[in-house]
């Protein structure tokens, strides 16, 4: 029997390893992007996953609901941190994309000299 | 050739990925906190006095490093803007100076902007009392902004006003954070303001000020970056752009 949290680890475990490989042989850069995204989105569930407990709620105290039996609250603040960051990190490298692209007219790695592999 | 490294490095990755954790191979779960987590939440009601206790981590427990978030974020509008001045009118002006957006995202986009605001004002007002806050609030408040710049009927922003937005929310973040210093623990970020009745609006303190802070620092740098990249270049000054 696969319980939610194994379920949640291979999803992530997938996720990120979709995103390197796209990094690792995407040619066009937008796609470089788009699959390191995926990759974060990868890294984020793996982070909420971790703090998973069995039949945990959210944490947020609700009125009429006893007891304490939540989640653990600190990856989620951490995850936030997270999805931020990543937000500032794709509008950069999509910037840099876009300069790229003005400055050499292609945004195929394999043509651009000091990115191909 | 190089997809065939890439696997190699991937199947590398993989291992190191599933051996960092055993617990993926075992169904059970832990059934109850033994982490930090549990006595954050046994102490959020007394601390912090937000029900929603990831509030009370961000703003509270580690406001610092929500500090230091915001930064990261102003730093990296900062350098849209930057990379993108030069290109302004190179890459994105046939996208949008010449569209209009349609007849639907016109005349819907004119109904639905006034909520769209109400809802964001809404997450971020209530972000110590459900899922949301500042972030995803100021993020709904900018989306009211995109659809102006898609429908086209803003052309350009007003930059200064959305810096002075900007810089006044990051002062009153650090101003409220200062506050600290008054109670009789003092120290940065500590709350000092009453914290009122549990699970109410009216409760938790500081938090929902500084939320409020975050959204309007999120709402306009999110309007920075986008207008930075879709603006056109000066009016007034056409550009030589020969090379």
């Amino acid at each position: 029997m696969i319980s939610v949290p194994q379920v949640l680890y291979i999803t992530s475990f997938l996720l990120i390893l979709i995103g390197l490989y796209g990094v690792l042989t995407q040619r066009n850069l937008i796609r470089i992007v788009i699959a390191l995204n995926v990759a974060d989105s990868g890294i984020n569930l793996l982070l909420v996953t971790l703090g998973y407990v069995d039949g945990g709620r959210v944490p947020i105290f609700t009125p009429g609901v006893q007891g304490a039996h939540m989640v653990d609250p600190v990856p989620q603040a951490l995850v936030l941190t997270s999805i931020v960051i990543g937000f500032g990190v794709t509008a950069l490298m999509l910037t840099l994309v876009m300069r790229i692209f003005a400055q050499r007219g292609t945004i195929d790695a394999s043509r651009l000299r000091g990115l191909k592999w | 050739m190089r997809k065939l490294i890439g696997l190699l490095l991937l199947g590398a990755f993989a291992f190191y990925l599933v051996s960092l954790m055993p617990s993926v191979f075992s169904p059970q779960s832990r059934d109850h906190l033994e982490t930090v987590g549990k006595p954050i939440i046994e102490s959020a009601e007394q601390v912090s006095g937000s029900a929603n206790v990831v509030t009370a981590i961000v703003v509270q427990y580690r406001g610092l490093d929500t500090l230091g978030e915001v930064t990261v974020l102003f730093v990296s509008a900062l350098g849209v803007a930057l990379l993108a001045s030069s290109l302004k009118d190179r890459v994105f002006r046939s996208m949008f100076a010449d569209d209009d957006g349609g007849f639907i995202l016109q005349t819907g986009g004119r109904i639905l902007l006034p909520f769209i605001v109400l809802i964001g004002v809404y997450i971020v007002a209530h972000g110590h009392l459900s899922p949301g806050g500042g972030f995803p609030g100021g993020v709904l408040i900018a989306t009211a902004i995109f659809i102006l710049l898609l429908t086209g009927q803003v052309s350009a922003m007003p930059h200064g006003l959305l810096n002075l937005l900007e810089t006044l929310a990051g002062l009153g973040f650090i101003g409220l954070g200062a506050l600290g210093f008054m109670g009789d623990n003092p120290s940065f970020l500590t709350n000092v303001l009453p914290k009122g009745q549990f699970m109410t609006l009216f409760s938790a303190g500081f938090i929902p000020f500084i939320y409020a802070m975050v959204g309007i620092k999120v709402a306009s740098e999110l309007t920075t970056v986008v207008s930075s990249l879709t603006e056109e270049g000066d009016a007034g000054t056409p550009k030589e752009n020969h090379r």
